[in-house]
């Protein structure tokens, strides 16, 4: 059956490869003040307080190259997020794939079943209510991102927006604590994919599902 | 013919991927090396551009109160040590170029023609923010006494620390924000902070505001500046 517009493939694919640009080139500007705070105060709390990141995970060298990397692959990270959302809402897609109050019972159901009190694979459309919901908090967490960041590049000229987040500071920190986030999810949704579900790659590459979940014809 | 549109869009796909993937890796260089050197060109120039738009003239930037002021304020300069003047009753600042008077004018003069203070956030392109207090004359007054010529469009900034040197933009530097400053946290600026007088403006990152000043020079040609020049953007407005 087939699953997923190339719209979607490509997007997903280009946005693998520009996160993780993103990330390394984030990570490399970190390296160059890698504390939270105001100078003289406190600094917030972070494990990777005063550290620098191993330089495998870092794009650019050093500030100037990190900054270079950041400020250039920004663009097209947000065209394709935003030819994707356009997709999202224009196809209709988003019914299937935004969380609902209606998907709390059965994200309930489904982590039962993961904990496997429940031996029954719950009836599902596309997707399941818990990968809705992940779906649903990758997109508000790409959001975040971009809305963060540019508080972060404009604090004077965009000052309403960096004091939505608490200051300057406090948007670096949200901008830094995504970064985490988007791991945590991507470790979580690789591990789904290899050992609970592999056709999804599938579909995800060739647009093809062959596997045993989900109906297309249900939400 | 489904399966001919499916497999060309797989090859359109694995090009795609592959190429991206080729591109990172021949661009291992800092500066993207030659091969994407010019992509981060094109991004800065719109940044650039962009960050001209986005600067507002008339916004001004929060205030803060001395009570706020952080406990510790970093300095830096390109020297091996804080500059310092052999004979600082000898310094001037030259303000040359696009002007119909070029003025040569010691600090004395400077302070008399007028002061504000403000404190203010401080962020640096490292990331870091403190808050500090900034007495000083508006740029501004300065441009207006020696008649800025229309033609100008530019503000080159230079110093005596081993050549640092800043290129701004004209709406940046006309904004009342933009202070020739020679006060810091209520006394006359230290060494250490750019004495005897150094550029100072809440909206743009600390590499953009040189110390030890000599010279204003207005242009009409885009001058580059220490770190820019090494690959830091060019407009460096927050």
């Amino acid at each position: 059956m087939h699953r997923h517009h190339w719209l979607v493939r490509v997007t997903h694919w280009l946005t693998v490869i520009l996160i993780a640009g993103m990330i390394a080139s984030g990570l490399q500007i970190y390296e160059a003040y890698s504390h939270f705070g105001m100078r003289g105060a406190p600094p917030y709390p972070n494990l990777f307080d005063g550290r620098t990141l191993p330089e495998w995970a870092r794009l650019g060298g050093w500030l100037a190259g990190g900054l270079m990397w950041h400020f250039t692959l920004m663009w097209p990270l947000i065209i394709v997020g935003g030819t994707y959302l356009t997709y999202l809402g224009v196809s209709g897609e988003w019914r299937k794939l935004i969380f609902k109050p209606s998907d709390v019972r059965p994200a309930i159901d489904m982590a039962k079943y993961y904990a496997r009190l429940t031996r029954e694979h719950p009836a599902q459309g596309k997707h399941n209510a818990l990968q809705k919901q992940a779906y649903t908090g990758i997109i508000l967490l790409g959001t975040l991102s971009v809305l963060t960041g540019l508080a972060v590049w404009k604090p004077i000229q965009l000052h309403w927006l960096t004091m939505v987040f608490g200051g300057y500071q406090v948007a670096r920190y949200w901008h830094f604590w995504a970064v985490w986030l988007f791991v945590g999810f991507t470790v979580v949704h690789v591990f789904m994919v290899l050992v609970v579900e592999p056709a999804t790659l599938r579909a995800m590459i060739t647009g093809e599902y062959r596997g045993k979940y989900g109906r297309e014809d249900t939400a | 013919m489904s399966t001919q549109r499916s497999s060309s869009r797989r090859a359109f796909l694995q090009t795609g991927v592959f190429g991206a993937a080729a591109a990172a890796l021949a661009a291992c260089g800092w500066d993207g090396g030659s091969k994407l050197q010019p992509t981060f060109g094109t991004a800065a120039h719109f940044n650039d551009w962009l960050s001209g738009k986005l600067f507002s003239s008339s916004k001004h930037a929060p205030q803060f109160s001395p009570t706020q002021r952080s406990a510790s304020f970093p300095n830096y300069y390109i020297s091996s040590a804080p500059p310092e003047l052999a004979e600082p009753a000898a310094w001037r600042l030259e303000v040359k170029g696009l002007v119909r008077t070029p003025l040569s004018l010691t600090i004395d003069e400077i302070t008399a023609m007028g002061r504000v203070t403000y404190t203010w956030e401080h962020h640096c392109v490292e990331g870091w923010s403190a808050i500090a207090t900034w007495t000083g004359l508006p740029l501004r007054a300065i441009a207006d006494k020696a008649g800025v010529l229309p033609a100008a469009k530019f503000v080159r900034f230079d110093s005596f620390d081993e050549g640092y040197y800043n290129g701004w933009d004209m709406a940046s530097a006309m904004h009342p924000e933009t202070l020739l400053a020679f006060g810091f946290n209520d006394k006359p600026i230290t060494s250490d902070h750019g004495a005897p007088l150094r550029l100072y403006a809440p909206h743009k990152l600390g590499y953009k505001l040189t110390k030890y000043l000599t010279t204003v020079t207005f242009t009409d040609k885009q001058p580059g500046g220490y770190w820019e020049d090494q690959g830091y953007p060019w407009f460096g407005g927050v």
